[in-house]
C-alpha cells in the first residue's frame, strides 16, 4: 500500500521533473550549436554560466542575490496561474511597489526603524496589490481578459512613475532620473556587513540581503496557502473550472481580483528587494524585465513554490554566468537571453507534447 | 499651415509601423490566433532591413530581409502553438524575449555594438515645405501601409478566404465541419502577422538610418491597443493608429508643457482599457480568439 504511494509520488515527482529538464537540455544543446556557429568552443563557454556560482561561497551568493527578485516575479506569476488567471503585469506591479516604498520612505524620514522596515515592506505590497487588482477587478466585473489589461498597465505603471521621479522626486543636480537617497532607517543590510556573512567569506561588496529570506518566506506562505488554506482551496476550484466553483458557491469574481490583487502583492516586494536593500531609492526604468522572466521562472518551475526555488536558481545562475561570457569570451552575453526564450518555449512545447501522448495512450487502452 | 503640415507628416509617420504591425495582428487575431509576438516581429524586421541593406545597399532586399524576418518569427509562432498547441501568450512572451535577444546578440556580432547600428546608406526622407511636396514627402512604406488598409479590408471581408479565415476565429467546429482546415486557415493568417509588420520594422530602420537596440518600443503592443480599440476593423484599426500617432507627433511638434510627453505616450493604453471595459461601446474579440484548436 504504501509503496504503491511511494511509487505513485515518484512517478508524480518524475513527470514534473522532466519536462523542465529536457526543456533545459534542448535550450543548452541549441546554444551549444550557436557558439559553435559563431566559431567558439561551446565546451569552454557554456560551463562559463555555472563557473562563479559553484566557485565560492561568494560568488553562489551574488547568484543567490541574482535569484531573489525572480522568486517573487516567479510565485507573482504562478498564484495567478493556479487561479487560471495569466498575469503579465508583474513587471508593472513591482515598478509600482517598489515606487511606493521609496515614496514612502521619502515622505516619512523620521520614522523609528522598527517601524520604517515593516511599513516599507507593506507599502511594496500593497503598491502592487493595487497594480493588479485593477485588471483582476476589470475581469470579474466587466470579463475583460486580464492579458491585455496586464500588457497597458506595465507600460502605464513604467511611463507614470518615471513622470512622477522626473517632475517631483528627482535628485536635484542630477542627470540620473533617480530619487534621492531613503534614510538610513529604511535600509535592509547585506550579510557581507555582519560579522557572520565576513566569517563566512563574503567579499564586502556582496549584495545578498535579507530580502532573499523574505522570498523564501513568500514561498513558503504561497506553499501553505495553496495547500492548507480555504483561500488557496477557492483559488485552485476557480483555476479548474469557473463555472463548476460557481455552482458550489464560489464567489468567484472576488476569487479573481483577490488572486490578482496577491500576486500583484508578491511582484511588488521586489520593492523591498532593489529599493530597501540594494538601491536605497527609486531609478526610473530600473527593471531589465524582471516581471516577464517570472513567467519563465513559473512555467518552468511547473507553478509550484519549490520548483519556483529551483528555477529562480536556475535563472540567477544564468544572470552571473551572462557576465563571465562577456568578460572571457568573444560571445555577447546576449546569448543568455536567447537561452531563456528557448527554454520557454521548450518547457511549453514539451508539457504540450507529453499531454498529447498521455491523451492517445489513454485512448488507445 | 506649416505646423499643420507637420503634424499630418508626423501623424502618418508615426502611423505607419502601427498600421503593419496592426493590419498584421488583425489576420492574426480574426483567425483566433492572439499574436503578442508583434512586438519582437517589428524588431526583428527592423533588423533585418538594416542589416540587409547595409550588407547591399538595396532598397528592395532591406524590405525582403524585412518579410523574411517577421515571417521566420511568425512562423516560429505558428508552429509552437497550432502544431504544438502551446497557449499563444505563452509563445509570444518568449518570442519577444527571443527577438529582444537575438537582435542584440547579431549586433555585437555583426557590427560590434549592442547599442546602434552603423549608418544605413539608403536615403532617408527629408525635410518638409509646401503642401504640393506631401507626395514626395511621404516615404513609399507609409503609402505602402495606407494602401494596405483597403486592400487587407477586401481580402478579410470580400473573399472566401477571409470568410473562412474569419469563421475559423469565431467558431473553428463549423469551419471544420466542412471539411476545411482550421489550421491551415490559422497558419496562412499567423504568417501574415509576420511579414506584414516586418515591413512595419522596415520602416522603423531605414527611416531613422539605423538600427538601434530594442528599437520598436513598445509599438508592437500600441498596434496591439490599436486593433483592440479599432475592434479588430480595418477602418477602426485606421482611425486608431492616426489617433495615436496623432496624439505623440502633437506633443513632438509643439511642445505643450502642459502636456508632458510620458503621458502622450500612455494614452493608447489607457483609451484600450476604457475600450475594452466597455465605456465606448463594447469591444467584442472573435469568440474563438486564444482558445486552441484540437482536431482530437
Amino acid at each position: 500500500m504504501t509503496r504503491v504511494a511511494l511509487a505513485r509520488a515518484l512517478a508524480a515527482l518524475g513527470g514534473s521533473l522532466w519536462p523542465p529538464l529536457a526543456a533545459l537540455a534542448f535550450a543548452l544543446a541549441v546554444s551549444a550549436g550557436i557558439v559553435a556557429a559563431i566559431g567558439e568552443s561551446p565546451a569552454a563557454v557554456l560551463p562559463l554560466l555555472f563557473r562563479q556560482g559553484l566557485g565560492s561561497l561568494d560568488g553562489f551568493a551574488r547568484v543567490l542575490f541574482d535569484a531573489t527578485p525572480l522568486v517573487l516575479t516567479g510565485l507573482s506569476v504562478a498564484w495567478a496561474f493556479r487561479g487560471g488567471l495569466f498575469n503579465i503585469g508583474a513587471e508593472g506591479q513591482l515598478y509600482v511597489g517598489a515606487f511606493c516604498a521609496a515614496g514612502l520612505a521619502l515622505a516619512l524620514p523620521g520614522l523609528p526603524r522598527w517601524l520604517a522596515l515593516p511599513a516599507a515592506v507593506l507599502a511594496a505590497a500593497l503598491g502592487g496589490a493595487l497594480w493588479g487588482a485593477i485588471p483582476g477587478w476589470l475581469r470579474a466585473r466587466f470579463g475583460v481578459h486580464e492579458v491585455i489589461n496586464t500588457i497597458m498597465l506595465n507600460f502605464i505603471a513604467v511611463g507614470l512613475t518615471g513622470y512622477l521621479v522626473q517632475r517631483y522626486l528627482k535628485e536635484p543636480g542630477q542627470m540620473i532620473p533617480h530619487t534621492p537617497r531613503i534614510a538610513a532607517s529604511y535600509h535592509l543590510h547585506p550579510f557581507a556587513e555582519s560579522a557572520a556573512g565576513r566569517a563566512l567569506g563574503l567579499s564586502p561588496a556582496n549584495p545578498l540581503g535579507p530580502s532573499l529570506l523574505i522570498a523564501l518566506a513568500a514561498a513558503l506562505a504561497v506553499w501553505a496557502l495553496l495547500r492548507w488554506s480555504v483561500a488557496g482551496y477557492r483559488l485552485r476550484a476557480v483555476g479548474q473550472g469557473p463555472e463548476a466553483a460557481r455552482q458550489a458557491g464560489i464567489p468567484v469574481g472576488r476569487v479573481t481580483w483577490q488572486a490578482m490583487a496577491m500576486s500583484g502583492a508578491l511582484a511588488g516586494l521586489v520593492g523591498v528587494h532593489d529599493v530597501l536593500l540594494y538601491r536605497h531609492r527609486f531609478l526610473d526604468n530600473f527593471s531589465s524585465g524582471l516581471g516577464f522572466l517570472g513567467i519563465a521562472v513559473a512555467l518552468m518551475g511547473r507553478n509550484h513554490p519549490l520548483g519556483i526555488l529551483l528555477a529562480a536558481l536556475l535563472f540567477g545562475f544564468f544572470s552571473t554566468g551572462a557576465l563571465e561570457i562577456d568578460i572571457f569570451t568573444e560571445v555577447p552575453r546576449e546569448l543568455v537571453v536567447v537561452l531563456q526564450a528557448l527554454i520557454i518555449l521548450a518547457v511549453v512545447s514539451i508539457g504540450e507534447l507529453a499531454a498529447r501522448a498521455r491523451r492517445r495512450r489513454r485512448r488507445a487502452s | 499651415m506649416s505646423i499643420l503640415l507637420g503634424l499630418l507628416l508626423g501623424t502618418l509617420r508615426t502611423a505607419t509601423p502601427l498600421l503593419f504591425a496592426g493590419l498584421g495582428g488583425m489576420f492574426s487575431e480574426r483567425a483566433g490566433v492572439v499574436n503578442i509576438a508583434l512586438e519582437g516581429i517589428l524588431l526583428v524586421g527592423a533588423f533585418s532591413a538594416a542589416a540587409a541593406a547595409i550588407a547591399t545597399g538595396s532598397l528592395a532586399a532591406a524590405l525582403l530581409a524585412a518579410m523574411l524576418g517577421g515571417l521566420l518569427l511568425a512562423a516560429l509562432h505558428a508552429l509552437v502553438t497550432l502544431r504544438f498547441g502551446v497557449d499563444q501568450i505563452v509563445s509570444g512572451v518568449a518570442l519577444n524575449m527571443l527577438a529582444m535577444g537575438a537582435t542584440e546578440f547579431l549586433m555585437w556580432l555583426l557590427y560590434g555594438s549592442g547599442a546602434n547600428s552603423p549608418r544605413i546608406a539608403l536615403a532617408a526622407p527629408g525635410g518638409e515645405r509646401g503642401l504640393g511636396q506631401l507626395l514626395v514627402e511621404l516615404p513609399p512604406l507609409t503609402w505602402l501601409a495606407l494602401a494596405a488598409v483597403p486592400a487587407c479590408g477586401w481580402l478579410l471581408f470580400a473573399t472566401r478566404f477571409g470568410l473562412r479565415l474569419r469563421a475559423a476565429g469565431e467558431h473553428p467546429e463549423a469551419v471544420a465541419s466542412l471539411g476545411l482546415s482550421v489550421l491551415r486557415l490559422r497558419l496562412a493568417a499567423v504568417l501574415l502577422s509576420g511579414a506584414l509588420p516586418g515591413l512595419g520594422g522596415a520602416f522603423l530602420s531605414l527611416g531613422a538610418g539605423y538600427f538601434v537596440k530594442n528599437m520598436s518600443a513598445g509599438r508592437g503592443y500600441i498596434a496591439l491597443a490599436a486593433l483592440i480599440f479599432g475592434r479588430w476593423r480595418p477602418g477602426g484599426l485606421l482611425a486608431a493608429c492616426l489617433l495615436f500617432g496623432f496624439a505623440e507627433s502633437l506633443q513632438g511638434q509643439l511642445q505643450l508643457p502642459w502636456l508632458p510627453l510620458r503621458f502622450v505616450q500612455m494614452l493608447p493604453y489607457l483609451l484600450t482599457m476604457v475600450a475594452l471595459a466597455g465605456a465606448i461601446g463594447r469591444s467584442r474579440p472573435p469568440a474563438a480568439l486564444g482558445r486552441p484548436f484540437r482536431r482530437d
